[in-house]
């Protein structure tokens, strides 16, 4: 055997095994990922968290037990009570199909697994996929070997992300994000090739996104914000061309397809940008092909006068149809995320979710810790090279950091860039300070003797043959293993910080399933509160089956999904005037609600309640949201106003005002509470309120459920009267509120008319 | 007649913004000093054109004319006739632009002067990926059409 075969061989084992080596890493991250996201699995039980996920739930339990021809065409009528909802219309149907088919593959294999156990572990599993296609993306960046790992482990764990992909949060961010990353990958890499096969590619996994989540719309402004970018810097290539039109004529085509979404792609000013882009390109390549043909001269003219009218007239035919409203404009949602102030004023319910709020400076450290530092780091190092993927991700980081900052929960679109430069920076010190070699001897004396400053040099010498020991060694700075132990070990020190917290955070923050509550007893151990389910459990055991519920519409979902009884409203808020209805049913009196209540064939009426144990996610605490949103409908019949005492203070003690007092939601939070107090001692805890001792009385309606901690509790609204009374007098007749002298005067009657 | 089907196949098709369209009227209409100069432009391509293009890439201007007349026609046609089962007139005109620019992009990585843009894409590469994005396309079409 030769030598130069042995070599060959050891060569090729090398890369095996680096090879091997980056495999078990990425399974590793992969597995880490999965793990970190059990927290609440292992706690608790694997159940569905918050409220968005339990319809996503019951509707790949309709999906799996009816196949998909009938989830296609699913007219919901157990929800939005009078109206009903076409469900498979109104929905994103791609992270219900994900799970079937994984449902019926696992079943195909053998492994009959329940299906909430696939729907809860579906955001983990996903995760993983997430942290891989991460791996793929940072690749495309750099050429140094570990950034992709390193990119990798970051996405993995990093709480921006698990905060809304833990196990059994089984929303549409599960696989969203993963659709993201990958697809922004496949059009580097289209880009970088030219390829229509990967532009293809992209278009496909574009179109799974758009069938997955509404946040697909910044993809649709992403890319052609780059196309735009990189032309206006003069790299137009041929490249760009096939890449970008490959991907928005297939892509568009696949954006239609979902019901949801239809003709939206050529009809709202979201998808605009990628149109005009569409078209610009065509006349730049035609350009392109121009210059080819025509001397200098010729060219110029024509480039401007093509370049001008073409960008002019198009961009004018835009502003032109939106005005004539054959493009819709932007949707509210879209809008305020650039007109911060909009939704508060306009639109209530968009403003009145939690998630929409701006973001606090804190929460990027809490969701990012150190990335959040090497962010700005790795995007530097991403302007000093500048390929056109480079460009993609400072565009990206961006509009990234824009649109986090103006929105709690775009906090998560931010992450995988985040995740991307951080790596690219940390690598570049890791490779700086672990793999150069030290040079020679001799080439660092040539250098410095090549060098221009020959005066600084023979100083140099000078200090060299008398100074200190140290100097005297030309391998300083960098190349001494001192300071390379130094760097390394710090940034060592500060991933496994990251690791820690990252950990913790999870561990503390984002682990809670918000359906069971838990709490600790004075002896460190754990007590689980677990009014909801019991609640939900009465409501699916004792009431019939078409009984309707009427409820705030945060808890449409979970009533749906748990008591499986028909809502009124629920999360999924299309109907605003729907939802005003039932805010006006819970601020009016009950004079007022009950006909309400009776044309919306309401049974129930449930309400969260939280002053006994201090929950503070409860219906009064929300109740001034009810009160702007049906203000919207009926400014005249209910005022916010009138909720506030003269001092403009919101009271619910014996200061609060008649309005508040004789309000549904007031009177049955806290019907006979005070009864559960001795006398004088009644007390909110969550609003730190005393209350009076006369709690309020309920004619219309009557207690039906309280659960454990008084946290819900279930009213049942009373048929009409058998003799005609209304209820006022009838409850007052019970309870034999009657004068002491009847009065002799006859009473003023009107003409009976029949 | 030439110049102008030659200023047509360079151009995108017609509906693909309103800008391209206006394109040609551009050049006829323009009256300043630039009217000499752009009958050279419009020579000067067509010479170019004549003498530089092989027979197959010819071929695929052909079948590029083709489709931008085709979509013309459905265009007028929406125009004219209303644009009632519109998902019916976005499938066809979508076919027509999305087989447009596929094969522009065919069109683009065959040309030997861009060799160096695709150092990766072979010439039977560049047709293997045609041929599977214009399956794609068709079959998002036809799904589309109902």
């Amino acid at each position: 055997m030769s030598a130069q075969s042995l070599e060959h061989l050891s060569g090729g084992s090398a890369k095996n095994s680096r090879t091997l080596l980056r495999v078990v890493i990425l399974g590793f991250i992969a597995a880490a990922a999965v793990a970190s996201r059990l927290f609440s699995v292992i706690r608790f039980e694997s159940i569905i968290h918050e409220f968005d996920p339990w319809f996503n739930y019951r509707a790949t339990k309709y999906l799996v037990a009816n196949g998909f021809y009938k989830f296609w065409d699913w007219f919901d009528d157990r929800t939005w009570h009078p109206l009903g909802r076409v469900t498979g219309g109104t929905l994103y149907p791609g992270l219900m199909v994900t799970s079937g088919v994984i449902y019926h593959a696992l079943r195909a294999l053998a492994l009959p697994i329940d299906i909430r156990n696939i729907c809860v572990l579906l955001a983990p599993a996903f995760s993983g996929l997430t942290a891989i296609a991460t791996y793929l993306l940072t690749n495309e960046m750099t050429t140094s070997p570990s950034a992709g790992l390193l990119a990798a482990a970051f996405m993995g764990i990093a709480p921006g992300y698990i905060s809304r992909s833990v196990a059994g949060s089984y929303d549409n961010e599960a696989i969203a994000i993963f659709l993201l990353v990958f697809t922004f990958y496949l059009w580097v890499k289209a880009l970088k090739l030219g390829s229509m096969l990967y532009g293809g590619l992209c278009a496909l996994f574009y179109g799974y996104m758009v069938a997955s989540w509404g946040g697909y719309a910044f993809i649709t402004c992403m890319l052609p914000l780059h196309s735009l970018v990189l032309v206006c810097m003069g790299r137009y290539s041929t490249r760009l061309y096939v890449s970008y039109t490959t991907w928005y004529a297939l892509g568009t085509l696949a954006s239609m397809q979902i019901p949801f979404v239809g003709f939206l792609p050529i009809k709202t000013s979201e998808h605009m940008p990628a149109l005009g882009m569409f078209g610009f390109l065509q006349l730049l390549a035609f350009i392109d092909y121009v210059r080819g043909a025509v001397s200098g001269r010729q060219f110029q003219t024509f480039l401007y006068t093509i370049v001008a009218a073409g960008f002019g007239v198009g961009l004018g035919g835009v502003v032109f149809l939106t005005y004539m409203g054959y493009i819709a404009p932007w949707g509210g949602r879209f809008y305020s995320l650039w007109d911060t102030g909009y939704a508060k004023i306009h639109i209530p319910i968009i403003a009145s979710v939690s998630e929409h709020q701006p973001t606090a400076w804190p929460a990027f450290f809490f969701d990012l810790n150190m990335l959040i530092w090497l962010f700005p780091a790795g995007v530097y190092l991403c302007f000093q090279e500048l390929r056109d993927e480079h460009v993609f991700i400072i565009i990206y980081a961006l509009l990234g950091s824009y649109f986090a900052g103006v929105m709690v929960r775009l906090m998560l679109t931010l992450t995988p860039v985040v995740c991307v430069t951080a790596a690219i920076a940390c690598s570049q010190i890791l490779d700086t300070y672990l793999q150069r070699e030290s040079p020679n001897a001799a080439d660092f004396e040539n250098q410095e003797t090549d060098g221009a400053d020959a005066a600084a040099a023979t100083a140099k010498k000078a200090a060299k043959s008398g100074g200190l020991r140290a100097t005297r060694s030309p391998y300083v700075g960098i190349y001494s293993l001192l300071t390379k132990g130094l760097v390394v070990g710090s940034m060592c020190v500060y991933l496994l910080l990251f690791v820690y917290h990252c950990t913790w955070v999870t561990s503390n923050a984002y682990s809670s399933p918000s359906v069971v509550l838990a709490s600790r007893m004075p002896d460190g151990s754990q007590h689980i509160i677990d009014d909801y389910r019991e609640a939900y459990q009465w409501l699916r055991q004792n009431t019939h089956e078409d009984a309707k519920i009427m409820s705030w519409w945060d808890y449409g979902y979970q009533i749906g999904g748990m008591a499986d009884r028909p809502t009124l409203v629920d999360n999924n808020t299309w109907n605003n005037t729907h939802i005003a209805t039932v805010g006006k049913a819970m601020a009016s009196r009950e004079e007022v609600s009950y006909p309400i209540m009776r044309q919306h064939e309401v049974e129930y009426v449930l309400v969260v309640f939280g002053g006994l144990l201090g929950y503070s996610g409860d219906d009064i605490n929300k109740f001034l949201w009810m009160v702007r949103i049906a203000e919207g409908i009926w400014p005249d019949e209910v005022q916010e106003r009138s909720f506030f005492t003269a001092r403009g203070e919101y009271r619910v003690d014996h200061e609060a005002t008649d309005a508040m007092k004789n309000s549904l939601m007031y009177k049955m939070s806290y019907y006979n509470y005070s009864s559960l107090f001795p006398a004088g001692k009644a007390a909110d805890r969550v609003r730190q309120a005393r209350l009076p001792d006369v709690g309020p009385t309920l004619d219309s309606m009557e207690e039906a459920f309280t659960s454990e901690n008084w946290i819900i509790r279930i009213y049942k609204v009373k048929d009409l009267d058998n003799l005609g009374r209304d209820h006022g007098s009838a409850a007052a007749f019970d309870r034999g509120q009657k004068k002491k002298k009847p009065t002799k005067k006859r009473a003023r009657r009107v003409l009976r008319l029949e | 007649m030439a110049p102008k089907r030659i200023a047509r196949e360079g151009t995108p098709t017609a509906a693909t913004a309103p800008a391209v369209a206006s394109t040609p009227s551009k050049i006829t209409v323009k009256p300043s000093s630039g009217a000499q100069s752009w009958d050279q432009v419009i020579m000067s391509v067509y010479n170019y054109y004549q003498s530089q293009t092989p027979q197959r890439t010819k071929l695929i201007d052909v079948f590029m004319a083709f489709l931008v007349l085709a979509g013309g026609v459905q265009f007028l046609y929406c125009i004219l006739g209303g644009n009632y089962p519109f998902n019916s007139f976005l499938s066809g005109f979508g076919a027509t632009v999305g087989q447009f620019v596929l094969t522009a992009s065919l069109r683009i990585q065959t040309t030997e002067a861009n060799k160096a843009d695709f150092p990766s894409v072979s010439q039977e590469r560049a047709f293997a990926d045609y041929v599977v994005c214009s399956l794609i396309l068709h079959f998002f079409c036809i799904n589309f059409i109902n």
